[in-house]
């Protein structure tokens, strides 16, 4: 049975990618474009795994993440940010909202896929 | 299918085509002064993505100069940096130069590192510029990690005591343990001294640690990494022996680390259903509650975890965050519940209101004036209501771009997508139901509206189709236009369909908006046209139907040569309209406000017979169709004579108009809609039902429908046009 | 079924007139039982359904029994009862003469139609009981609604 990994990231090239490199990794990928449309997507889907941008429009990664934290059904389920920012202050607020990892892009993504299998089942 | 790469390559140089245009949008505003807070954030968004997706393609010098780029635009993100007309200038010049740069990229050019210096300093000098030492990336812990390691073999000793907060990020202290284990040989010890009593024990508590010894050849900084993002929510102890340092000595974390986070996939599988299980039953934490063979050489076996305190730190952070302060979340079904008691309430108000009026109270004034008030209170409390489940169409907007560039791929034409009227604001249930019909529609408009560029050129137009997507309020619905500069429709081909398939009499005389919208008839599919695109099994009339079922309206206008647009009209909320009062042979109907064009008093000089049975009513100029309201929806009466009604004139979503008679108008009311297709089914020529103030229910009329069968109507007796131009007749 | 596994026997039903006969249905299906109040009439629905009304703020549609089985409707007054069915996901009033009584019966005494009654009555009534001397026909509710995708002729 394959792991479902959600993506939330407003960039398609980075969608495209993240979609490319985890479904040729034997995930199931689903994909949300921006933190609301995310939520959206997890009101029918259960990941395994979350991945998620931090600069988006509508609802950012942070906002995201916390909305995800609050859902009691998805307090356990692993949000590994995916970002470009190296902000201490942004590492620190992701990690205050609940975030389970930070990973900064550009990523490797045989790493990314062994970040995922390691922190979900 | 080619190189997945090379695609992901395509989407993103398109990406930042439209992210540069957005840039300079954003930047523009900027510059008016009209800008808002977000479009500074989607001005640094579109930067910052661009770099992101650079970052992928290893393309160094946009990387490079992106990030200056969103450094001086954080600036005036975060207020640091106020955005004179100067600054936005030196921006607007790092926007083309940041184009150009997109540009060399795409087509593999070197970049002009002369200008990136020379913007890089303009920026600086604007008092923006970030600081361009800085990396990109900022691969910190790669750097140091790379650098020449001593391959010493060293003993580390590591305490690591969790807080209950790393549990409640869904952090797992066996995996941080199990990834230390991939460093080198570990001994791995557990202290439970501090776990208290079975009765004194705090289910979401954390009380164990463990104490690591390593011997590997890492450095501190490699093993302070893999606890790098739980670093705040433990205490963590790290001394090696082998260099000298004391035992005992604190090493405090500072925040250098790179993450990485690796750990046994079963380990978080079952962190989430254990730490809610084993709420007071810490005994139960013991070896057996996990696979002894996630970490085969610790010794003592690992437990699990203690249990977590999930609630405290997101809460404490949304109190932290800005964005949490402005927004809750709250279920649908709250939301729900308020809609239908609104529902109730503007009903009792209205029964309210027939109560006071017929017991002749009406015109007390201190009454009137009270029940005034309340009727505009209500009024208000519904609309706030319904303001909750309003979302702009931006969400569904937002995916056809994408589709609009895969069907142009797979039809090898050239689109343009123009979208306007993003922020439209439209009932939830709306939003969910109309990406569908939206999607089919532009679909259908690339595919057959659309000529390829060949054709195009050979037209006299540009090689690149525009589809242009509209949204937009209209009296009271949400209409939603999707228009392209194709050809049009083919009218003769598509009558000629339509009589092969039997849909119309081969002698049928229609109309140019007629024949054009013989498309959505059931069974009607050009054959011939049908392709991997447009023909997914899914006609123009399943399209009318899911619109039909919305209570929406769809209808096409085409002009030959110069292309379609099919218009999707939709109420704005599922839950309340207007609705004027009107009854008719004994029944009590409402006609939606949105459909009354005007009210009049037929004079019988403006009546013309068409035939034994139809009149036509001579109104602005134009003849228009008259219908005994009651007779028309098929409530099996005779028509009463047009003199001694009052006639309503109404207008379709497609533009038609017929004039409904009705006995009496009682005027206008606030209806809520109540579906006759929840205990029943849907009845032809109705829309819906509500329930009046005297608790009765009345029927809400499907204008459209009542027009199509008065044209039906008229058709089957005559061939005569609906409307005709009154100087026809006039002369 | 599960609840009543224990007692075999404790079937209840509830017994209606309509004319001169006696109705009976699974007394579970029951949710209300009101007395007849104005209906709104629908169009172009077929003549036992008599019309809709307000339930709570629910649309009710009304089935007129005594035509849906073919007898001649009656002018209903408000000695009229509508029983109010649960079907599935729907709500439907059953309009009839009166409540006649509640009737505890076992499946064993519920006996097969026979061949000789009407096709119209077969299609609704799914079983017959000999109560003291009467007889009660068990209606198969769930065919009295027209079905939904069916388009009224």
């Amino acid at each position: 049975m394959s792991l479902t990994v959600l993506t939330v990231d407003d960039s398609r090239a980075m969608r495209d990618m993240l979609r490319h490199s985890l479904t040729a990794a034997g995930f199931r990928v689903v994909q949300a474009e921006d933190g609301l449309h995310g939520l959206e997507v997890l009101a029918t889907e259960t990941p395994d795994v979350i991945v998620t941008d931090i600069n988006m429009p509508r609802m950012d990664g942070f906002g995201f993440i916390q909305a995800v934290r609050q859902d009691e059904a998805r307090r356990a389920t692993p949000v590994l940010v995916l970002t470009t920012e190296v902000d201490t202050e942004k590492k620190n607020r992701a990690r205050a909202a609940g975030a389970t990892g930070w990973i900064v892009k550009p990523f490797d993504p045989t790493k990314l896929v062994d970040a995922i299998r390691r922190v979900a089942a | 299918m080619e190189d997945p790469m090379a695609a992901i390559r395509v989407t993103f140089f398109q990406e930042c085509d439209e992210q540069l245009a957005e840039l300079e949008n954003g930047l523009l505003a900027m510059q008016d002064g009209t800008a808002e807070a977000e479009t500074v954030n989607a001005v640094f968004r579109a930067v910052h993505s661009m770099k992101g997706g650079a970052g992928i393609f290893a393309l160094d010098a946009l990387v490079r100069f992106a990030h200056v780029f969103e450094t001086a635009l954080d600036k005036v993100r975060s207020g640091m940096l106020a955005a004179s007309p100067p600054v936005v200038a030196v921006f607007l010049r790092a926007a083309d130069l940041l184009a150009d740069l997109v540009r060399a990229a795409r087509d593999g050019l070197p970049a002009d590192e002369t200008r990136i210096a020379e913007m890089t300093q303009e920026l600086s000098r604007a008092g923006g510029a970030g600081d361009t030492n800085e990396p990109a990336h900022a691969p910190r812990g790669e750097a140091e990690a790379s650098e020449p390691g001593k391959p010493l073999l060293q003993i580390w000793h590591i305490r690591f005591t969790p807080h209950a907060e790393l549990y409640a990020k869904a952090n797992e202290a066996a995996v941080l343990l199990r990834e230390l284990r991939q460093l080198g040989q570990a001994r791995v010890t557990l202290d439970s001294s501090r776990l208290p009593d079975l009765p004194d024990i705090d289910p979401e508590g954390a009380y164990l640690s463990w104490e690591i010894e390593l011997e590997s050849a890492r450095t501190e900084k490699e093993i302070r990494d893999i606890f790098e993002f739980v670093e705040e929510d433990c205490e963590l102890e790290i001394i090696t022996s082998s260099q000298g340092f004391a035992p005992g000595e604190v090493i405090t974390g500072d925040n250098g680390f790179k993450f990485e986070f690796f750990g046994p996939p079963e380990e978080a599988a079952d962190h989430g259903g254990e730490e809610r299980e084993a709420e007071t039953e810490p005994e139960q934490h013991g070896p057996a509650a996990r696979p002894p063979s996630a970490i085969p050489d610790v010794s003592p076996p690992l437990p699990p975890p203690p249990p977590a305190a999930p609630a405290p730190s997101p809460l404490s952070a949304a109190g932290k965050s800005e964005r949490a302060g402005v927004t809750i979340r709250v279920e649908l079904d709250r939301v729900d519940r308020m809609v239908d008691l609104m529902g109730e309430l503007v009903i009792n108000e209205a029964m309210l209101t027939q109560n006071i009026v017929e017991s002749g109270l009406a015109h007390s004034s201190k009454l009137a004036m009270t029940l005034e008030s309340l009727e505009t209170l209500t009024r208000e409390i519904q609309d706030s209501v319904m303001a909750i489940r309003a979302q702009p169409v931006r969400s569904v907007f937002q995916r056809m771009p994408r589709l609009v560039r895969e069907v142009a791929a797979m039809t090898g034409k050239q689109v343009r997508l123009v979208t306007e009227g993003e922020a439209t604001e439209v009932d939830k249930t709306v939003i969910e139901r109309i990406s569908d019909p939206l999607t089919h529609m532009i679909r259908n408009a690339i595919d057959h509206g659309l000529e390829s560029p060949e054709a195009r050129l050979a037209a006299g137009k540009p090689p690149e189709g525009t589809v242009r997507l509209t949204a937009l309020h209209r009296s009271g619905r949400i209409v939603l236009e999707v228009e392209d500069d194709g050809a049009g429709i083919d009218r003769a081909r598509v009558r000629q369909k339509a009589v092969e398939k039997g849909l119309i009499d081969p002698a049928a005389q229609l109309s140019d908006e007629e024949t054009d919208n013989l498309i959505f008839l059931p069974g009607f599919s050009t054959a011939a046209a049908v392709s991997d695109i447009s023909g997914r099994g899914v006609g123009m009339d399943v399209v009318r139907q899911s619109v039909q079922a919305l209570g929406g309206r769809i209808s096409i206008a085409s002009r030959p040569g110069r292309g379609s647009t099919f218009t999707l009209s939709l109420p704005l909320t599922l839950a309340v309209m207007d609705g004027m009062v009107v009854s008719t042979h004994g029944h009590t109907l409402i006609i939606p406000l949105s459909a009354i064009v005007e009210t009049l008093k037929p004079r019988a000089e403006d009546v013309f017979p068409l035939d034994a049975e139809s009149n036509l009513l001579a109104s602005r100029g134009c003849y228009v169709p008259m219908v005994d309201t009651a007779s028309c929806l098929g409530y099996g009466v005779s028509p009463a004579a047009p003199e001694d009604c009052v006639a309503l004139l109404v207008e379709g979503e497609g533009g038609g108009r017929t004039v409904l008679l009705v006995d009496a108008i009682h005027g206008q009311r606030q209806v809520v809609i109540k579906s006759l297709e929840a205990n029943y089914r849907a009845v032809p020529g109705i829309a819906a039902a509500t329930v009046m103030g005297d608790g009765q229910v009345a029927l809400i009329v499907d204008v459209d429908a009542a027009i199509r069968v008065a044209g039906a109507a008229s058709a089957s007796r005559t061939a005569a046009p609906k409307i005709m131009e009154l100087q026809e007749r006039a002369a | 079924m599960t609840s009543s596994e224990g007692k075999q026997d404790g079937k209840e039903l509830i017994a209606f007139r309509v004319g001169r006969q006696e109705f009976c249905i699974d007394v579970m299906l029951v949710r209300e039982i009101r007395g007849w109040t104005e209906v709104t009439a629908l169009p172009r629905v077929p003549a036992y359904v008599k019309g809709v009304m307000n339930l709570r703020g629910a649309v009710l549609p009304i089935i007129d029994l005594g035509i849906r089985l073919g007898m001649p409707g009656a002018e209903p007054t408000a000695r009229h009862v509508i029983i109010v069915v649960q079907l599935e996901q729907r709500q439907v009033g059953i309009l009839v003469d009166a409540v006649s009584d509640i009737l505890t019966v076992s499946d064993t005494l519920i006996q097969p139609v026979p061949d000789v009654t009407s096709t119209l009555v077969k299609s609704f009534v799914k079983g017959l009981l000999a109560v003291e001397g009467r007889m009660v026909s068990l209606i198969e509710v769930e065919s009295l609604l027209p079905a939904a995708e069916l388009e009224p002729a």
